[in-house]
């Protein structure tokens, strides 16, 4: 009786040996969270982070690069330091800093590296390398740089730091993570995607403590890095310098565009600083240095600061009036009956006269004719119907408009249609009477200096333009972006050039920028003088050259240095010069604006809007101002 | 006689090839567990548990030579003996023992350590059996012949509970098996396994809702029992066993905050919920379903698993040792190994059953059920069917100590049973 209980046990044993089989049919076939799980706990990705592209001029010299750099790390629980005072001398530290650095090491994890210094020099590397031998728990990460050849561009090119906590945030695809690098402003900003490259991923294993432990699955996961795409730019780095110099002590800018393709030879923000200074380990500190500079370095003026365009505005008036028909190359005005004022100069018989003296009596009556060449009678629905399609005809000109540059924050400007007369007058209560001053570039009229060196590319190739542009290859390939290669049509016939080049021409030779004229290159220009309420006038000078075959269009812009012959138009000459012969003939006038400062004339306030934004939102002054002298 | 024949020819081979199938796959996987990818190690060497688990092998093989060429007949008449002299071993280890892991339960030699509590298994084996042997002894009947058993049990456990090792004494709970095929009632064994029913139970739900359903129960059992059976005793008999059932739920409360320590409290809750504590002692639970978990139907290969290599499992050569088969094997290796070890339980209780002598056959199935309890408890605890009790996996954990008890347990049985043919029934 008790040999049947052996069927009990075996079916005993049987029964436990059935439940395990099920137990662990379950475990490992039917629930896979437990490898995911395993997997989180194991295999960590690693994020591997190329080399960013390297930017060049457009002689092929490197612009910007990057340099190795060495971050210093500490896995606390092998960290041994006997001499604390020694190490702190070879890395040139604090005895606190060095507590507190090891404090928070060791908070973070005892078995991982964390940082301990950042962006090591290759010389301060090589210099304690050796002695970092007899300190066990510490090693080298290697990381990199921007690193710039010459202490220019920097607002173009912008600059790179650690993502921001609202960027990371704000990121559509979970790119980057806290402390990566971005680029923040200019070049690196619009070209971020084709900089950084291609993240390489390796996918690690780690044991219970997140010590490193080998590729896993030998590495087959893993994707290697593609180091970003180099940028070809336009910019002339030795012109580029040189503008640079020129604009020293002085506020303003400079762009100067290849006409035939819109790419950006020179652009100045001035003042500028050293690009290094924000791809160094003491980005911070100078970065807030920068910010609290009254004169704002950071803030991109060629794209962001807006100006009245003040005379050269009238190039595009006579363009208009000709094109439109309301004036022909022979029409002459006379200063009689006109509210603005002008200038002793010869008698203004021709177009060309009336831009080589710039006279505002002249451009008064041509924005009259363009306004009212309508047969409306009554003068304020003429009034309202001329001035819009003036606007649809100044629009093509790219002013008010965005030109779509690749440079971040570009400001509009501002060119007023009838709508925006009506919100101060109400519709069909103005008339020309009230909007006159735009016939000189004043009133309501906002431009950046981009925009007028645009312009000057456009009378340069008679009617269209192309993109301004800095960059236009993206890697070994060069890739152009495709809307930098579109033409824009101004409409307005190239016959109808003539006459206002011939008084462009005329202006350097003879006119409001004689005193800056360069022997041996024919250089089309224009002055211009740009009122404002918060100082003296800003100068501006606009000009292409040669006049028979252009091949650089400039602006320049000086903030409160006076009348557009007075320094504008020597420096954009002196650019001009620069670039086209590679030497400089009127050393005088060379060496009197590299001298020449300007500093203390500029107005400092605690205003961020660009420098006349303020003005552009005010009600327009109801009766109009008697305007001053403006050659 | 037997010494003419050589041992080889009747040796029961179908328990040599698991033993030696046991053995190898153990020794891989101690291997893999212990295996860093950094340091190129061969299994050879004696640095690390692998290489030292193939001298502790190599010595079991020596001792199962010896114990194949000793006379069968020492193990009986000299079983009590070896019972005094291993009883002996756990004195002396409480005074003059290593501490290990918080255990005083080791004696060193050199690099080695022998742990004597091993080693009582074997001797309360061979005392019970002698004991049982004589033929007047009766489970069934008489109640004092039980007390010899308890003694031959208690004395050991009561040392290995002196110098803390918990695990190896809750393994002389296997005897129960032996004692159940020997006679013993088989509702001794019933409560045992209703009592730990109930507190798994009782700490899942609340106690008065488990009272309720008692009671149901039983008052349900009143009903539909015959009559004849209810009057004679069974109406009593019921609520008494309800009347306990109640009781041990009520116990349990006390039991687990009185009775036992903190850390073995935990384990149990563990059991019952991994995440109340997934740092500390549910961790090892974690982890280890985890490890065997990811190794899904093939598993991720040898020398593959994360889990094991990168120290997520606690012990992994030792007590944890499952988790490296199942995560590098996956369940195709799992299996095999639980069928193995079914395999082999089942062919001791075979053997043990055609033994003439009731001595080998107790002994056999003491054999048995020790084997099954440690494969039952470390699997179990591995897959989180069992609370954490730190006890080897017989021929797969690393250790010598534990490799030789098993080896000397398995192949004394082994000679006894090559002798069958010669020896007289007695039993």
């Amino acid at each position: 009786m008790l040999e049947s209980r052996r069927f009990v046990i075996i079916g005993f044993f049987a029964l436990v040996g059935l439940i395990y089989l099920f137990r662990l049919f379950y475990l490992q076939v039917l629930d896979e969270s437990y490898s995911i799980e395993s997997s989180s706990n194991s295999i960590k990705r690693v994020i591997e982070i190329p080399f960013r592209g390297q930017i060049y001029d457009r002689t092929g010299k490197l612009i910007v690069y990057n340099t190795p750099v060495y971050d210093l790390l500490v896995t606390p629980y092998k960290a041994r330091v006997e001499d604390t005072l020694r190490f702190c001398q070879v890395l040139g530290i604090e005895r606190h800093d060095f507590d507190s650095l090891m404090a928070a090491a060791s908070a973070y994890s005892r078995v991982k590296p964390s940082l301990f210094l950042r962006q090591l020099s290759k010389e301060d590397f090589a210099s304690i390398q050796d002695v970092m031998v007899d300190y066990s728990g510490f090693e080298f990460a290697k990381s990199s740089l921007r690193t710039y050849t010459a202490p220019t561009l920097a607002n173009t090119l912008g600059y790179v730091s650690e993502i921001t906590k609202g960027q990371l945030e704000k990121q559509e695809e979970p790119y980057y993570r806290q402390s990566d690098y971005i680029g923040q402003s200019g070049v690196e900003k619009i070209y971020e995607n084709e900089l950084r490259g291609k993240r390489g991923t390796k996918f690690v294993m780690q044991n219970v403590s997140g010590v490193y432990k080998g590729p896993w699955k030998g590495g087959e996961l893993d994707t290697m890095a593609v180091a970003g795409a180099n940028l070809y730019s336009g910019i002339d780095l030795e012109v580029q310098q040189y503008a640079d110099s020129l604009m020293v002590n002085k506020v303003g800018s400079v762009v100067a565009i290849e006409p035939k393709t819109g790419q950006i030879i020179s652009m100045v923000s001035a003042p500028t600083y050293d690009p290094n200074i924000l791809a160094s380990r003491y980005f911070s500190k100078n970065y807030a240095a920068l910010a609290r500079n009254p004169y704002k370095p950071l803030f991109n003026r060629p794209v962001m600061a807006s100006y009245r365009p003040g005379s050269t505005f009238k190039l595009i008036q006579a363009l208009i009036g000709l094109q439109e028909g309301v004036i022909t190359p022979e029409s002459g005005f006379t200063h009689a009956n006109c509210p603005v004022g002008c200038h002793n100069h010869p008698a203004t018989g021709t177009v060309a006269l009336g831009v080589t003296h710039s006279c505002n009596p002249y451009f008064y009556n041509v924005f009259r004719r363009i306004i009212y060449k309508n047969n409306i009678q009554n003068t304020f629905k003429a009034s309202a119907v001329g001035l819009d399609a003036w606007h649809d005809a100044i629009s093509k000109f790219g002013i008010g408009q965005r030109l779509g540059i690749d440079l971040p924050s570009e400001y509009k400007g501002n060119l007023p249609n009838k709508k925006y007369y009506d919100r101060f007058y109400g519709e069909y209560r103005w008339k020309f009477s009230n909007i006159y001053s735009l016939s000189i570039g004043e009133g309501e009229l906002l431009i950046t200096p981009l925009k007028m060196a645009n312009v000057a590319a456009i009378i340069a190739n008679r009617g269209y333009f192309y993109t301004p542009h800095v960059i236009h290859g993206v890697g070994d390939s060069k890739k152009v972006n495709p809307e930098f290669l579109v033409r824009h049509e101004t409409g307005v016939a190239p016959h109808n050039f003539d006459p206002v080049i011939e008084g462009m021409i005329g202006a350097v030779e003879a006119g409001t920028a004689r005193r800056s004229r360069v022997e041996g290159i024919t250089i089309a220009g224009k002055t211009g003088t740009s009122q404002n309420k918060r100082g003296d006038d800003h100068s501006i000078f606009i000009a292409f050259a040669p006049a028979e075959n252009p091949k650089i269009a400039i602006a320049v812009f000086v903030e409160n240095a006076g009348a557009g012959g007075v320094a504008a138009a020597p420096i954009a000459n002196l650019i001009i010069e620069k670039y086209l012969t590679r030497k400089i003939t009127n050393k005088a006038l060379e060496e009197r604006m590299f001298k020449s400062d300007l500093m203390s004339k500029v107005i400092l306030t605690g205003q961020k809007k660009p420098v006349s934004a303020d003005t552009a939102k005010k009600k327009p002054v109801a009766t109009p101002q008697p305007a001053r002298t403006n050659p | 006689m037997a010494e003419n024949k050589p041992i080889t020819k009747n040796v029961d081979w179908v328990v040599v090839l698991i033993y030696i199938a046991c053995l190898g796959i153990g020794w891989v996987n101690i291997y893999a567990a212990v295996y860093n990818p950094e340091v190129n190690m061969s299994m050879f060497d004696l640095s690390n548990n692998a290489g030292k688990q193939l001298m502790w092998i190599g010595t079991a093989v020596l001792l199962i030579i010896c114990i194949l060429v000793i006379d069968y007949k020492f193990y009986e008449t000299f079983s009590f003996i070896i019972y005094a002299v291993i009883v002996f071993l756990l004195v002396v280890v409480l005074f003059a023992g290593s501490n290990i892991n918080g255990s005083r339960s080791w004696i060193k030699f050199g690099a080695f350590s022998l742990q004597p509590a091993e080693f009582s298994k074997l001797a309360i084996s061979l005392a019970i059996s002698k004991y049982l042997s004589d033929p007047a002894i009766s489970l069934t009947r008489k109640l004092k012949d039980y007390y010899p058993i308890m003694g031959i049990i208690a004395l050991p456990a009561f040392l290995i509970l002196l110098s803390n090792e918990t695990g190896s004494m809750l393994v002389f709970a296997s005897f129960a098996i032996v004692l159940y095929r020997e006679g013993m009632p088989g509702f001794i064994p019933a409560i045992g396994m209703v009592t730990a029913a109930l507190l798994i139970i009782t700490l899942l739900f609340v106690k008065w809702y488990i009272a309720g359903v008692i009671i149901v129960i039983a008052g349900l059992a009143i009903w539909l029992m015959p009559v004849m059976t209810r009057r004679r005793g069974g109406l009593w008999a019921t609520i008494i066993i309800g009347f306990v059932m109640i009781g041990i739920v009520f116990g349990v409360d006390f039991f687990m905050n009185n009775v036992l320590q903190k850390h073995q409290r935990g384990r149990i809750m563990v059991l019952l919920d991994p995440d109340s504590d997934p740092r500390g002692i549910g961790w090892n639970v974690i982890q280890s379903k985890i490890a065997i978990g990811s190794g899904g139907f093939s598993g991720k290969g040898f020398l593959q698993g994360t889990q094991t290599k990168f120290d997520f499992v606690p012990e992994q050569s030792t007590d944890f040792i499952f988790c490296t088969v199942g995560e590098e094997h996956g369940f195709i290796g799992s299996a095999i190994v639980v069928i193995l070890f079914v395999s082999l339980i089942s062919r001791l209780v075979v053997l043990a059953e055609r033994q003439r002598s009731r001595f080998a056959r107790v002994y056999g199935y003491c054999v048995a059920g020790i084997i099954f309890f440690h494969f039952m408890v470390n699997v179990g605890m591995t897959i989180g069917l069992m609370p954490v009790i730190g006890i080897p996996l017989p021929f797969f954990s690393y250790g010598g100590s534990s490799l030789w008890s098993f080896s000397i347990l398995l192949f004394v049985f082994l000679k006894i049973d090559a002798q069958r043919p010669f020896t007289l029934s007695r039993g």
